[in-house]
């Protein structure tokens, strides 16, 4: 039987939010049928999405949390994570694929994300934080309709 | 599971046994630790065996170029040795297979030292 279609997770702007996305997120694509590669590639994405918002946009400020959301549909599954932090410009983000970023310490989250999933939106809602929106696209036949 | 690292010498190369995951935390500190630790007392070819590492994210892999980088800037050489598929595919995507030297064999690796 698949698992529940929803997901929502408030989460503290901790390390500890990480793995607990990550699980959270790895197990909602599991029960929902998804293929062993995709729920690593999901729980990945997940992952570089909770770091980028704990660490560079609620600053781990504990007066901030971090709503993880998950959806799964016939034909997708749709993973949001917001942060309270002020945001920032995707255009602006170094390509770590270029020669001279290769051996930098960071900068490859984003690229990771695009990399895992088949889509992603990222959008700045002024005061409300960054949210990232990432969607993973499922063969007709992997996820299970309830009924 | 985080990461365990136990150092082996093996003639003039230390050689690094690396198991669990490499991730932001205690992981990628794991890492920075030892391989600071082994430059700091002189070490110049470490060979980090990736072989029980199942995970690695991108504050891992910020963490193993990280490393490579430091043991260069001391005039020596840091390779990898046995990568798991997802790390290696990792590795791959992330262009990084073309900065490391990667080995499958033990004793071929400790030789491309000399």
């Amino acid at each position: 039987m698949a698992g529940a279609k929803n997901l929502e997770v408030k989460l503290e702007s901790t390390l500890d939010s990480v793995d607990v996305a990550e699980e959270a997120v790895k197990k909602f694509a599991e029960e929902n049928g998804l293929p062993e590669d995709d729920v690593h590639q999901i729980g990945m994405a997940v992952r570089e999405g909770v770091i980028n918002a704990v660490v560079h946009g609620n600053r781990y400020n504990t007066q901030k949390v971090v709503s993880l959301t998950a959806e799964a549909t016939a034909e997708r599954l749709t993973i949001t994570v917001q942060d309270q932090g002020e945001g920032f410009d995707s255009d602006e983000v170094p390509d770590p694929l270029a020669e001279e970023n290769l051996l930098r310490k960071s900068g490859r989250g984003l690229f990771l994300i695009r990399a895992f999933m088949d889509e992603l939106r990222l959008q700045r809602l002024g005061r409300e934080g960054m949210q990232v929106v990432m969607i993973k696209n499922c063969s007709p036949a992997t996820i299970k309709e309830e009924g | 599971m985080s990461i365990k690292a136990s150092t082996r010498q093996v003639g003039a190369t230390a050689i690094v046994d690396l198991s669990g995951r490499i991730t932001l935390g205690e992981g990628s500190s794991t890492l920075r630790e030892t391989v600071r630790d082994l430059v700091s007392k002189g070490q110049k070819t470490i060979l980090l065996n990736l072989g029980d590492v199942t995970y690695i994210d991108s504050s891992g892999i910020g963490e193993l170029v990280s490393s490579f980088t430091t043991v260069k800037n001391q005039g020596g050489q840091l390779k990898l040795l046995n990568l798991q598929k997802k790390v290696h595919d990792l590795l791959q995507i992330t262009k990084l297979y073309t900065v490391f030297e990667v080995h499958t064999d033990e004793a071929a690796a400790l030789k491309s030292f000399a």
